[in-house]
């Protein structure tokens, strides 16, 4: 009997990104049912595509790519997509800032992150799960959300600087709570 | 170059983006800067933050079954009884395989996981004003600093006769596993050996050896219950040279 070459193959690049693809869904989507049918869309859409797909290019960046397409064309996607503008020509200053962010840092806790997270706009939360998560190189990431190299950069800034933000937010709404 | 140039790159630099020699030039601004290394560890602080909390989701066993089967290879019929008598082998190979290759995918991912955290606390520990919490060169005086504060002892080499000096060491954590820390100094550049208990989720079963992970040359072994790892930008030998100190130390 002999097994589909190119199921095998597939099966051996897209098994391997199951855990990170799901985790990537449900922060995408926020809802447990929702996430499971992007991934299973993913990978059925991937499989049938998969011989369109061009070896020695980044299969990893592919799959996110299909997966994020798919939930942008959902119901929830269009919901949720948020524009963002000028970013192309957002300089890279550095954040001013007089709190120590070390300190604010340390005391926001891993619940505190996952709130922010959750409370960033759709295109702030996908790149730094991308990066932060995911460890996608920048490369990776402008092949995975199809926008040009500057503008991974920039936006990054703006997330990193939006996340610092919501935490200072938070936390000075603790301190004043107490 | 001014601070404010050299603050437009953190991020880069943090995210392990910046060419080599820029990287190099930015390492020594950091170690001349403490405003800048501040800024820096703050940042390295940051992406360790949300790689926690961003690795919140675990999909159940049940949708990646069905997912495994609608991608599988399938067998085609056949009419034929004997194909199964070559099937049942092939397909066992294939079970086999793919479950050998979930498992080297995951292996290689924990171990990619384990590498990348040490990495950064190496380079956030060189970038921070204050390294160490003991500073001291010597063992007698930086190994005792550590009762009370770790769940276990280890014993630390004789230094005389080699190119290494201790500079120090402070209380560190991995996967919420708690760990010492030394930094250890070899012509002008830092070496962090970490020392953790052997029985932590991430860390256990680890294959010991070599490892370039992250522009990092790093080895690890198990030893009295302990895990070493010995993780630096210096040649293989150097790694390799101090890692033999302290195994005839433990």
């Amino acid at each position: 009997m002999k097994v589909p070459e190119h199921a095998e193959k597939f099966e051996e690049l897209a098994m391997p990104l199951f855990d990170q693809l799901y985790n990537f869904a449900r922060w995408l989507t926020q809802d447990t049912t929702e996430a499971e049918d992007l991934v299973q869309e993913t990978y059925t859409k991937a499989l049938r595509g998969f011989s369109s797909f061009q070896v020695g290019t980044n299969f990893r960046a592919w799959m996110y790519r299909i997966l994020r397409n798919s939930f942008l064309s959902s119901r929830t996607g269009l919901k949720v997509t948020v524009a963002i503008d000028g970013e192309a020509d957002e300089s890279l200053l550095p954040a001013e800032n007089a709190t120590p962010e070390s300190i604010l840092i340390e005391q926001a806790n891993r619940e505190t992150v996952q709130q922010a997270l959750t409370d960033l706009p759709l295109p702030f939360r996908e790149i730094l799960l991308l990066c932060e998560v995911d460890e996608m190189s920048y490369q990776e990431i402008a092949e995975t959300l199809a926008i040009p190299l500057g503008t991974v950069m920039s936006r990054l800034y703006r997330a990193r600087r939006a996340l610092r933000e919501l935490l200072q937010q938070k936390n000075q709404g603790d301190r004043h709570g107490m | 170059m001014a601070c404010e140039q050299w603050r437009g790159k953190l991020d880069a630099y943090v995210d392990g983006e910046l060419e080599f020699a820029e990287a190099n030039a930015l390492a020594t601004h950091l170690r001349t800067c403490a405003s800048c290394a501040a800024d820096a560890l703050e940042r390295v602080q940051m992406k360790r933050s949300v790689q926690m909390a961003g690795n919140r989701y675990t999909a159940s066993a049940e949708l990646r079954d069905r997912i495994a089967k609608s991608v599988g290879a399938k067998p085609r019929r056949n009419s034929g009884w004997h194909w199964k008598i070559l099937a049942v082998p092939a397909l066992s190979l294939l079970i086999l395989s793919v479950a050998v290759n979930w498992y080297v995918g995951r292996e290689n991912a924990r171990r990619q996981r384990v590498y990348s955290e040490l990495a950064d606390l190496h380079v956030a520990a060189l970038a921070s004003a204050s390294p160490v919490d003991v500073v001291s060169t010597d063992r007698h005086t930086v190994k005792p600093w550590f009762q009370g504060k770790i769940p276990f002892t280890f014993n630390l080499p004789e230094l005389q006769g080699s190119e290494f000096t201790l500079l120090g060491g402070r209380v560190t954590y991995l996967a919420q596993a708690p760990g010492a820390h030394l930094i250890y100094q070899i012509r002008k550049h830092e070496v962090s050996v970490f020392i953790f208990q052997d029985r932590g989720e991430e860390t256990s079963s680890l294959p010991s050896g070599p490892v370039h992970a992250a522009s990092f040359n790093a080895e690890n072994w198990t030893q009295g219950g302990l895990r070493y790892f010995v993780v630096g930008d210096v040649s293989t030998d150097d790694i390799q040279a101090l890692s033999k100190l302290l195994q005839a130390a433990g």
